[in-house]
């Protein structure tokens, strides 16, 4: 079995197929991560570098924990820290570091299809770890790891993602991924924070919370960057936490089993409260573990043998 | 395509293996069974069943997938799927039988010795393979053997298991054209 792509830059594009490959992969790894030593010797040999050429701990924390767990060994760099901050272009660094012989690189640039532009420049492969507002494929396939481990299965699954749909790399991810596997998606937000393209997603657009929830049986609750409101797109933090914050209250009225996630990090009391963020449907803690679980899977289904070895 | 083993000679087999597991380790006390995917599993279970009924005991039985310890992993064109290990019990101090179809060129049993390792320290490890073919490339032995079929490099041994296969048998089969996976 291999993925069709040797890169992995989004999920727009992604079949069913290799979508539940890598899923399916990912139990697997989940395993090893059960295990008293939670190594293994896949991918020895191989060099990856993380690229984080903006500001993440948790995403990068997963990629490297996933990396070393497979054996491989890693260099990362940060912006703060690096030759990005003298001046040097996206092209050069990369050029630089491919000259060291790196087999796979990872990727979170700020510049939608930065990912894209490397994967056509260089020999290795290239992994999207989060590109502008644009795709964020491996938050979306833990996303539907989760709920496939929860559920058993995503087709049939009704998903309300809520919050700022039109700067969220993680929205635009999971609208893509789960649509393909049978997943039904519905939107909600203030009209000023979804992208004008939404009629063309294939989503339910909500602008009213309580309806959204109706029969939902999934909410994915999205991070509110409090700049939002600098740029004059909400009136105030405390009118968005009264009409989209996810409160015990707002729930009274949806399933009783309505599962809660969370991409991270987590605006307590702002987007969703501490109660429902730490109550017994809340999944975002399996999220962070399947985080490892899928990006192992991942890196392991791009290291796949040279075509050039026959 | 020439038929080694028939159903009841594979029954035979696994009931001396087990015999002999039991003679070697003067009882099953200790003993937990390994299988390595993807036919060394039923294997297990069957000799761990033989075991079981003739010492009145019960013995873990575990499976074990190999892929991620394999030392071709950047060699082979097509990615192997990866399944699951399952080791649902500790192997520190146990007598571990590792249990696989066919011993070839020994290179399986090195990653499955690998693996098993990082699940603990066991006391021994001791191999049971249905069939040993022979061309080794390392240095691995079996200790019970259900029978040795020489052959040449070219040929392909095919041990076929009634629980995926719909029967029992090992057959003896020319390759074909293609590289080995």
């Amino acid at each position: 079995m291999k993925l069709t792509s040797r890169h992995l830059l989004g999920l727009e594009d992604m079949s069913w197929e290799d979508i539940g490959l890598i899923l399916d992969t990912a139990e697997s790894f989940k395993e090893v991560l059960e295990r008293p030593i939670k190594k293994v010797p896949a991918l020895r040999g191989l060099t990856v570098a993380n690229l984080f050429f903006e500001p993440s701990t948790r995403t990068r924390f997963s990629f490297e924990l996933a990396e070393k767990r497979l054996s491989a060994d890693t260099v990362s760099f940060s912006t703060a820290s690096s030759s990005v901050k003298k001046g040097e272009t996206l092209m050069d660094t990369v050029k630089n570091i491919e000259a060291m012989k790196i087999d796979q690189v990872v990727i979170r640039h700020s510049a939608p299809g930065a990912p894209h532009y490397l994967a056509a420049n260089i020999d290795a492969s290239v992994i999207n770890a989060g590109d502008g507002a644009h795709e964020h494929p491996t938050q979306a396939l833990l996303d539907l790891f989760t709920l496939r481990e929860k559920y058993g299965r995503l087709d049939g699954l009704r998903i309300v993602i809520v919050g700022d749909i039109a700067h969220s790399r993680v929205a635009r991810s999971d609208i893509w991924g789960l649509r393909t596997m049978g997943a039904s998606v519905a939107v909600c937000a203030p009209r000023t924070l979804l992208p004008l393209d939404v009629s063309q997603m294939g989503v339910e657009v909500f602008i009213d919370l309580d309806k959204a929830l109706e029969g939902a049986d999934v909410i994915n609750v999205l991070r509110l960057q409090r700049e939002r409101q600098s740029q004059g797109l909400l009136p105030s933090a405390r009118e968005y936490h009264r009409c989209y914050g996810v409160t015990l209250e707002r729930l009274a009225g949806a399933k009783k089993t309505l599962t809660i996630m969370h991409p991270g990090p987590i605006n307590r009391g702002l987007e969703i409260t501490p109660e429902v963020a730490d109550g017994p449907h809340s999944v975002i803690l399996d999220q962070v573990l399947n985080g490892v679980a899928v990006r192992m899977a991942v890196l392991f289904l791009l290291s796949g043998g040279e075509a050039g070895i026959q | 395509m020439s038929q080694i083993l028939d159903a009841k000679d594979i029954q035979r087999a696994i009931a001396r293996i087990a015999h002999e597991i039991i003679e070697h380790n003067r009882g099953a006390a200790d003993v937990v069974v390994v299988g390595i995917r993807a036919r060394g599993d039923y294997l297990a279970a069957r000799i761990a069943g033989v075991i079981e009924s003739i010492e009145q005991v019960s013995i873990p039985v575990g499976v074990i997938d190999i892929t991620l310890y394999r030392d071709d992993l950047q060699v082979v064109l097509e990615q192997p799927v990866v399944h699951k290990t399952e080791i649902p019990f500790d192997i520190e101090g146990k007598a571990v039988i590792l249990v696989d179809d066919v011993l070839n060129t020994g290179r399986t049993i090195r990653a499955a010795l690998d693996q098993l390792m990082d699940f603990g320290r066991p006391r021994s490890v001791q191999l049971a393979v249905l069939v040993d073919r022979g061309h080794r490339e390392l240095p691995i032995r079996a200790d019970y053997v259900g029978k040795n079929v020489p052959t040449a490099r070219g040929q392909r041994v095919v041990v076929r298991v009634g629980e995926v296969d719909g029967s029992d048998e090992v057959v003896v089969e020319k390759e074909p054209r293609r590289r080995r996976t």
